[in-house]
């Protein structure tokens, strides 16, 4: 008896748990879903499906705002998660396994990074990507990301390299492995799952910023989804185009959705991993 | 002092410090570029008068600028805005995140699901969360909040219940980092502890409170310390929740620093408000990393 009340009581957890989680996601979906006449009714279930908002003649995929912004996002946030990850690579490498002076320091560094106002430098980066001719490019965008995703990616790194048996490598030597076979087939395997955790969350980031986004870009050129959600007009400037926005909205929710579900356990370890043994 | 005694190098050690500067110089050199060139430039523009529209006019005037953002009402209005958002946020966090971080760590059943729910709002663009919250709660963008509740104006022309939704987008969009930052120090509490006071006749609250609290210190005050500094920088759902103060009410620190630079483009005030809202980072980090050392201190009995 008290088993089945205590599963009861869990199960009443677990509902509300979800529906506080999922709750305001489905509330976008489902105005995705409503027809231009019914968009404001404020219904919670549309009363007729209609995928206009994504297919239809205006729907978003036909306005080069979204689409371009959606290729940017993709472009923008892959390069700035291939180079940060493999940066700090190289230096979580050395900060688990080598001993040198200034250790701390790249570590203070970071930490100092990872709590640096992104505001209090768009100014000057606004000014100074105009001078170099990096405003409104993918790279004007590529720079900072990398920059402010190094501090997490050289975090979770050294706590995932710090649990790494390095001795295999020594052990695969005397088993007659060159140092290259030794790297490639003891240790890549060994840290494959920390790299690819970490490049999960640095990708979250990028793919998720605002602030540079909207201050260092213009146009379609390297405009990303979040800063284009911002632009789409509607009927006045006190209304956004309610169905394009929860119809993008939704487009750029479904990778994340994705990745949660296919890598929640290696997203949860590289999160805490990063902030406790950091 | 363990430098005074300096033993001569050995090659193999030398040859270590020299591979492990090596690797850390890219990631080194590209955080303090970006960094700390543009901080420094924004500390010499907020010394300047410098407006993009006037060009011809750049001079040198000193901490006029600072004078002018320091005695407008509308910077501490600001202030206000982002401290009262600051604080009601983080604090529901930390009893929210507490709450599921618990629950994450004692369910029965079903501990992936619960996981996947809650990294949805983490994982979350925080331009679409606030978009969410935004389109619910608007009147004119047919949201259905206000017909559920019979409310007869638009929520979000109003300051107090713009508030509000910020503040709910914020804690839905932050509530499963605080988390799951906080599972992590829930870990570390041994239940043998927990099992100790059961069998003296403890509370489950006498437990939490006695026990689970203050061994949990230094993993809530890290979480604490992250989530403020964050929540002193909103941007993203300010910026959209208010429609960028257009008819809406409510506006930040850092959106009125966006504001000031990017759509007045008078970038001598606009880095003195980015220069500021650096200070008060310094500030805020500066009071955790203190709280975090005595706790620490406290905990391995070193004291000072």
């Amino acid at each position: 008896m008290i088993g089945t009340r205590r599963y009861a009581g869990w199960g009443a957890v677990h509902l509300i748990v979800l529906t506080s989680a999922l709750f305001p996601v489905l509330w976008i979906l489902s105005l995705s879903l409503k027809t231009s006449g019914d968009i404001a009714d404020g219904r919670l279930i549309p009363r007729a499906f209609s995928l206009d908002n994504y297919f239809g003649a205006k729907g978003i995929f036909k306005q080069s705002i979204f689409t371009d912004a959606l290729f940017n996002s993709l472009i923008i946030a892959s390069i700035a998660t291939v180079i940060s990850v493999v940066l700090a690579a190289m230096a979580a490498y050395a900060i688990a396994r080598l001993e040198f002076p200034g250790k701390r320091l790249i570590l203070v560094a970071a930490l100092a990074i990872a709590m640096f106002p992104p505001i209090s430098i768009v100014g000057p980066l606004f000014n100074l990507w105009r001078d170099l001719g990096l405003f409104d490019t993918k790279a004007g965008l590529v720079i900072p990301y990398m920059t402010f995703t190094l501090p997490l990616a050289i975090y979770t790194l050294s706590a995932f390299f710090r649990d790494i048996p390095w001795e295999l490598e020594q052990a695969a030597q005397m088993d007659g492995a060159t140092p290259a076979q030794a790297f490639r087939k003891v240790i890549l395997p060994l840290a494959a799952p920390g790299i690819f955790t970490t490049a999960i969350l640095v990708f979250i980031f990028a793919w998720n910023d605002f602030v540079f986004a909207i201050s260092l870009t213009s146009t379609g050129r390297a405009q990303t989804v979040p800063a284009a959600l911002s632009q789409f007009t509607g009927a006045s400037q006190f209304t956004a185009p309610v169905g394009s926005v929860a119809a993008a909205a939704v487009v750029v929710t479904i990778p994340i959705i994705i990745v949660v579900l296919f890598f929640q356990r290696r997203i949860v370890a590289g999160l805490t991993a990063g902030a406790v043994k950091g | 002092m363990a430098r005074a005694a300096k033993k001569p190098l050995t090659d193999r050690a030398r040859a270590e410090r020299k591979l492990g500067l090596l690797l850390c110089a890219p990631a080194g050199i590209v955080m303090l570029a970006v960094t700390a060139y543009p901080i420094a430039n924004a500390i010499y523009l907020s010394l300047l008068r410098s407006d993009l529209r006037f060009p011809g006019q750049r001079e040198f005037i000193g901490l006029d600028n600072y004078v002018t953002v320091l005695s407008s009402s509308l910077w501490w209005k600001d202030v206000l805005h982002t401290v009262i958002l600051t604080l009601a946020s983080v604090s529901l966090e930390l009893v929210l995140g507490m709450l599921l971080a618990l629950v994450m760590h004692r369910a029965l059943f079903a501990r992936g699901l619960l996981r996947t729910a809650a990294l949805i709002p983490y994982g979350i663009v925080t331009v679409v969360a606030a978009f969410a919250w935004r389109l619910a709660w608007s009147g004119s963008e047919g949201g259905f909040v206000p017909k559920v509740l019979g409310l007869s104006t638009d929520p979000l022309t109003q300051t107090s219940t713009t508030y509000l939704v910020a503040i709910l987008a914020e804690v839905w969009k932050t509530t499963p980092f605080m988390a799951l930052l906080l599972l992590a120090g829930l870990a570390l509490v041994p239940d043998e502890l927990h099992e100790a006071a059961k069998v003296d006749g403890a509370t489950a609250w006498q437990r939490f409170r006695r026990i689970t609290l203050p061994l949990m210190k230094p993993a809530i005050l890290v979480a604490l310390l992250f989530r403020t500094l964050d929540a002193f920088r909103i941007f993203d759902s300010v910026y959209v929740i208010s429609n960028n103060g257009v008819n809406r009410p409510l506006e930040s620190v850092s959106v009125l620093g966006y504001n000031t630079l990017l759509n007045r483009l008078n970038l001598g005030l606009g880095s003195a408000v980015s220069v500021l809202i650096f200070v008060f980072v310094i500030f805020i980090a500066a009071l955790f990393v203190k709280g975090l050392g005595t706790s620490l201190d406290e905990q391995t009995g070193a004291g000072k």
